[in-house]
């Protein structure tokens, strides 16, 4: 499912919503949520899941076409930790 | 600090006017949605932001940790999130300036 099949969706169940009206609302959302970790906050779904930022050290990297060592800074990486209600109704079908 | 669903509706209200009822509602559905399509076994690619997969994994043989008793854990299936280019750009972004704070610039 793409962001574009997604809105789809939600606007052929919003009535009350027109299609931009929709279109306007998960981009809000969605940049809701990158603002929130972009700033170090933390997101929690209750049912869903919450993301988190994970620090990575800084550490030496090689440029793999020369060889050449590189030094990488420390940085954080945004991590997604599944629900309960989520991690089960994904597991019910394997 | 941490986002919350009521902070998202809140976000609805107040930058799109979509009221109380239809923010709260319409957060809950766009969850649902995303639950939905990977419970169908449907991956979801949000451009821009990242994209919710699904993993197949094999029966490993697990343990208890507080007893040390082996106990079998079964196959199963589990949503990993990739996030988008984009978005570790962002959070990258962060921590250069929580770095420049530190050093006081």
């Amino acid at each position: 499912m793409t962001k574009s099949e997604l809105i789809d969706q939600l606007s052929a169940e919003q009535n009350q919503l027109g299609y931009r009206d929709v279109e306007l609302a998960v981009k809000e959302i969605l940049e809701s949520l990158t603002n929130a970790l972009s700033s170090g906050e933390r997101i929690e779904v209750r049912g869903f899941g919450s993301f988190t930022l994970h620090h990575r050290q800084a550490r030496v990297g090689r440029n793999p076409k020369t060889g050449s060592s590189v030094s990488v800074p420390d940085k954080h990486v945004p991590h997604f930790k599944p629900g309960k209600e989520l991690r089960t109704r994904v597991d019910n079908l394997s | 600090m941490t986002l919350t669903k009521a902070d998202l509706a809140e976000r609805l209200y107040d930058e799109l006017g979509l009221n109380k009822r239809e923010s709260k509602e319409f957060v809950e559905l766009f969850f649902e949605k995303i639950r939905k399509a990977l419970e169908n076994g449907d991956s979801v690619k949000l451009s821009g932001f990242g994209n919710f997969d699904l993993r197949e994994k094999n029966p490993r043989p697990g343990r208890n940790p507080k007893t040390g008793e082996e106990i079998p854990i079964s196959a199963r299936r589990v949503v990993t999130f990739r996030p988008s280019q984009k978005l570790k750009e962002r959070v990258e972004a962060y921590t250069a300036s929580t770095l420049r704070d530190k050093l006081g610039e």
